[in-house]
């Protein structure tokens, strides 16, 4: 079937099968890995990505359901080949080991500092809770997205 | 456990996708492929499903595009939710946080965002998970289930929807297009709790309880749990015990004595059938407090 969407920010027209899933489409069609497959089945949020500015999970959406639509993954922050200042803060905060987790947890925190640009830590780990890490211990992934909005909050 | 025995990361089997743009067209699929034929709202049950080769479908019929079927909006004795709308609209939506808080409380408490984003209500309902939060708040509020097939439309209380577990009314040919939730009556007060081993969890038992006082008396009085039996349930012994009576350690201590005998717990992963059966008096206890406190206090 033949689909056209937004992908981070470029018109994309392909073709897809009716069982292919979102994340593959991603990963095996369009070159973009970002998005990691962990579980498959929804809990873990390795493949979180941006449907219509809302975190998803795309091991969980076939291909065909995002025609006409817009989708946003972790390939798509930045401007002009930088990084994007979520990404920044957790670089500096050492919220990233092995990284596995790490587009899924970006994503998701984009869409709540969107949301919600001042959070606090209880709304981070609420918002985040459907993202798993196995190595940071989440201490320094909420330190990175105080500091990203923090620094937001000063930029403005 | 068999979920780590299959490739999850690709639905192994080939179908049908059809993507309807009105309730008319989805049901002449429907009766054109019967039982070949699902329903896929947000996935977040039927894909796990699918990938695990629990079932088959040959044709997915996509109801996410269908107008009817996204529609929310109150009127002066209730509210009127369609079934393809999202739990997060549902969450968000400040008409029913209001008017409706035991709603908003269990859809709050469902999946993670990333899952409230994708997942639909009527999603929720026709899966007819023993544990189902909106299920059991909707049960306790005595929603109706509005149904759609082949002859026409028809409108069933919800209690009657479930028939067990992955069972509803629904034939293959019908679709669930929306639930009508009547708002409770003035100056109750009501409490959702689910107890899970994690807050991403399934229930290990959920409870909703709606309650109203007057002059201390128990005016009005809805209890549902899940987990405890193969379908969500309405406590209706307990109900009508504790209407009429003022709620005293003794009516109280009563009431909780009645929940061994109401419920069918089963042992699995999540939790033993004895441990369930212990923990839901102390979660009926809790969630009549709430209530109670809720909408006054015990004096009002
Ligand atoms: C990580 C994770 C966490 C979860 N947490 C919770 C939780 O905390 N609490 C909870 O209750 N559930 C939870 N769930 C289960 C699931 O997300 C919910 O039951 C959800 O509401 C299902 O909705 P859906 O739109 O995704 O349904 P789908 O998967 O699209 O459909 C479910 C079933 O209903 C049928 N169906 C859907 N819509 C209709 C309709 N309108 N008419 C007729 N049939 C229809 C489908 O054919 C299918 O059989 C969780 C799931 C995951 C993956
Ligand atoms: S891979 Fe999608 S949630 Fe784990
Ligand atoms: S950094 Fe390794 S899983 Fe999070």
């Amino acid at each position: 079937m033949r689909i056209e969407f937004t992908l981070n920010g470029r018109r994309r027209r392909v073709d897809v099968e009716p069982n292919q899933l979102l994340l593959n489409l991603l990963r095996d069609e369009l070159g973009l890995t970002g998005a990691k497959y962990g579980c498959g089945i929804g809990v873990c949020g390795a493949c979180t990505v941006l449907l219509d500015g809302e975190p998803v999970l795309s091991c969980l959406i076939l291909a065909v359901e995002v025609d006409g639509k817009t989708v946003e993954t972790v390939e798509g922050l930045g401007e002009g080949g930088g990084l994007d200042p979520v990404q920044e803060a957790f670089i500096e905060t050492g919220a990233i080991q092995c990284g596995f987790c790490t587009p899924g947890f970006i994503m998701a925190a984009k869409a709540l500092l969107k949301e919600n640009p001042e959070p606090t830590e209880r709304e981070i780990r609420e918002y985040l809770k459907g993202n798993l890490c196995r190595c940071t211990g989440y201490v320094n992934i909420v330190k990175a997205v105080k500091l990203a909005a923090e620094r937001a909050k000063h930029l403005t | 456990m068999e979920i780590n025995r299959v490739n999850t990361r690709i639905i192994p089997f080939r179908f049908e996708y059809h993507s309807p743009s009105s309730l008319g067209e989805a049901l002449t699929i429907l009766s054109r492929y019967g039982s070949e034929a699902r329903i896929l709202a947000g996935g977040t049950d039927l894909l796990v499903d699918m990938k695990q080769r629990l079932i088959e479908p040959r044709h997915l019929v996509d109801i996410k595009r269908i107008p009817e079927l996204k529609l929310l909006g109150g009127d002066a004795g209730g509210f009127m939710i369609g079934s393809a709308v999202r739990l997060r609209e549902l969450e968000r939506s400040e008409a029913i946080k209001g008017r409706l808080p035991l709603l908003h409380e269990a859809i709050s408490s469902m999946g993670s965002v990333q899952v409230r984003n994708m997942a639909t209500l009527g999603g929720n309902l026709c899966r007819a998970s023993p544990s189902a939060d909106a299920a059991v708040a909707l049960l306790a509020l005595e929603a109706e289930a509005l149904i759609a097939g082949p002859t026409g439309t028809k409108k069933v209380p919800l209690e009657g929807f479930f028939l067990g577990p992955r069972a509803t009314l629904l034939r293959p040919d019908e679709i669930l297009t929306g639930v009508y939730v009547p708002y409770p009556p003035e100056g109750a007060g009501s409490a959702f709790i689910k107890l899970g081993r994690t807050s991403l969890d399934l229930a290990i038992v959920n409870i909703a309880v709606v309650l109203k006082l007057r002059g201390g008396i128990v005016e009005h009085c809805r209890i549902a749990m899940g987990a405890v039996a193969p379908k969500p349930l309405r406590l209706r012994n307990i109900e009508s015990f504790l209407s009429g009576r003022g709620l005293t350690p003794e009516a109280l201590e009563e009431a909780l004595g009645m929940v061994e005998a109401s419920i069918k717990p089963i042992t699995d992963i999540r939790a033993t059938a004895d441990y369930r059966r212990e923990v839901s008096k102390v979660l009926l206890r809790d969630a009549i407090k709430t209530a109670v406190e809720r909408c006054g206090g015990l004096g009002s």
